[in-house]
């Protein structure tokens, strides 16, 4: 049941609503995991980022996704945490403890433990559209564990100008999505993010892209 | 097989006919590529096996009928409009206005849906104008007003209005050109005719500025853009706007030559207005989604200057 509704919403929703409503421009889409253990991620402006990766995998891939959400928010109802666990796959982590990362490091390393893919945000939260946020260091906690998964940064732009926190209409746009080259625990948890901050703003200025006013 | 019952002989004649030219081009560009490989036959191939992937869409959405044709239409315009949106810089304000104007998109090919041209008409140069400037007034943002307001109405009426005009040269009365064809056709073969034309107009100004383009007409805008592509162009769309004119049309002689002198201009028109949106905005292609084309722009700019024009052309004539 899972299963199949999982399969309708991808095939459905997720891949027209990613490739006929918005359009995708991706450079590099090789360069995303195959298959797991590994890291996606990604600068946060909308819930369809999390659409749009998806969308850019194999099903089979897809499926093993487990992106990575505010407990508080993607399970905040009966209704929203069964679509969030059954249909997204989500992996609830504690808003308030992500500091601690004692929650996060529990569910996520699970995933990674049995071959899966995380989809993290490590801005936290959408914040601004088309802004780029403070990395929580969150990510670091994960890793070092879990020093053979590569993580794969992926920067996205137009999402947070189609669906922006805050809005419930859709706007369509074309989106960018850019890929980067894998990185891998440094052992070091400043040098690692040092190394991810700077990917993400290799990408952003590749892109060219400009800040929406 | 109700549905090969129902086809149209001269669809048949249009599909054998573009299977031939395709057919032909792919020959050529592959002895092309055996005796000359260079970067430039390598884009062409790419450029003629999309050709191939356009031609046999757009045939296959004529076949069944007249409400998937429309949709596809509009979604060529949705296409269109989007592209052109992402590429210019929109206000954050104005989010809620693209909506409306995407919006506009569904209203406009209804109305060509269901046969009422005086709305077809006048929709989007007269109720969405006023709208999306009133709205655009009332969400009190006046930084950037005039550019935004400029902006936002060329991608409606080029993308929107001026490409439904393809959809509206369905609405025309036309019962077939000739004898052999027993069944209306509707305005079907007129937007062949169009669509067919306007294309290879592009082709033929590509091939003829490639084989003896010199002083250029128009360098500041286009720097591919030749005197000899674009009246050897001219030529070759009238030839064949002639022969085409009594099987898809009911254009005389005299007509025809008309049509196929305003095709190859405006074509080439339609052409440079997109091209000098893209030196602009100092991009080269306006994306990516046709590979060897470039984005949907970049293969309906001709077309949307082509079909207001023609439209009217055949309107004003003959209905």
């Amino acid at each position: 049941m899972a299963n199949a509704s999982r399969f309708l919403f991808f095939f459905l929703v997720m891949k027209p609503l990613a490739f006929l409503i918005l359009g995708l421009n991706v450079r590099r889409r090789n360069l995303l995991p195959r298959k797991g253990p590994a890291i996606i991620v990604a600068n946060h402006n909308s819930h369809l980022d999390t659409v749009i990766l998806l969308a850019l995998l194999p099903y089979r891939v897809a499926m093993k996704v487990s992106p990575v959400g505010a407990e508080s928010y993607f399970f905040r109802n009966r209704f929203l945490a069964c679509f969030s666990r059954n249909i997204l796959g989500i992996v609830p982590v504690d808003g308030k403890h992500c500091a601690s990362a004692a929650g996060m490091l529990r569910s996520v390393s699970g995933v990674l433990a049995e071959g899966g893919i995380v989809l993290i945000f490590p801005e936290g939260t959408r914040g601004e559209p088309e802004r780029m946020g403070r990395l929580h260091p969150g990510i670091a906690h994960i890793l070092k564990p879990h020093p053979e998964a590569p993580v794969i940064p992926v920067f996205i732009h137009g999402a947070g100008k189609a669906l922006p926190r805050g809005e419930s209409i859709l706007v369509p746009f074309l989106c960018d999505v850019l890929v980067g080259n894998q990185l891998f625990w440094t052992g070091n948890r400043t040098g690692f993010m040092d190394q991810l901050a700077s990917s993400f703003r290799q990408l952003a200025i590749e892109g060219g892209f400009h800040e929406w006013v | 097989m109700r549905l090969i019952a129902k086809l149209n002989p001269v669809i048949l004649v249009a599909v054998s006919g573009t299977l031939l030219i395709l057919l032909l081009a792919s020959g050529a560009a592959m002895v092309v590529r055996r005796l000359h490989p260079s970067p430039l036959s390598d884009e062409i191939r790419k450029r003629i096996r999309t050709w191939w992937l356009i031609a046999s869409l757009f045939l296959g959405m004529l076949l069944p009928g007249r409400a998937v044709t429309i949709g596809f239409l509009a979604f060529l315009s949705f296409l269109a409009l989007k592209e052109y949106f992402s590429l210019i810089p929109v206000r954050r304000v104005d989010r809620r206005v693209l909506f409306y104007a995407y919006a506009a998109i569904l209203v406009q090919y209804a109305w060509v849906y269901s046969n009422w041209y005086g709305m077809f008409a006048i929709f989007i140069p007269v109720y969405m104008f006023l709208f999306l400037t009133l709205r655009m007034v009332i969400s009190g943002e006046t930084a950037g007003f005039h550019t935004a307001v400029g902006t936002l109405h060329w991608g409606l009426m080029t993308a929107v209005y001026s490409l439904s005009h393809l959809g509206a040269l369905l609405l025309l009365p036309f019962r077939g050109g000739s004898a052999w064809v027993s069944q209306p056709t509707g305005g079907i073969t007129l937007l062949l005719y169009l669509a067919a034309l306007t294309q290879l107009n592009d082709v033929w100004q590509f091939l003829w500025g490639k084989c003896l383009g010199r002083s250029k007409v128009i360098p500041n805008v286009s720097p591919n853009k030749t005197w000899a592509g674009l009246i050897g162009g001219i030529c070759t769309t009238t030839v064949l706007s002639v022969a085409l004119a009594p099987y898809l049309t009911p254009l005389t002689r005299m007509e025809a030559v008309m049509a196929g002198a305003l095709i190859g201009l405006a074509g080439f028109f339609g052409d440079i207005s997109v091209s000098a949106l893209k030196r602009d905005l100092h991009i080269k292609d306006t994306g990516t989604i046709l590979p060897g084309h470039g984005g949907i722009l970049d293969r309906v700019d001709s077309l949307t200057f082509t079909a207001p024009l023609f439209f009217h052309l055949v309107r004003y004539q003959h209905f």
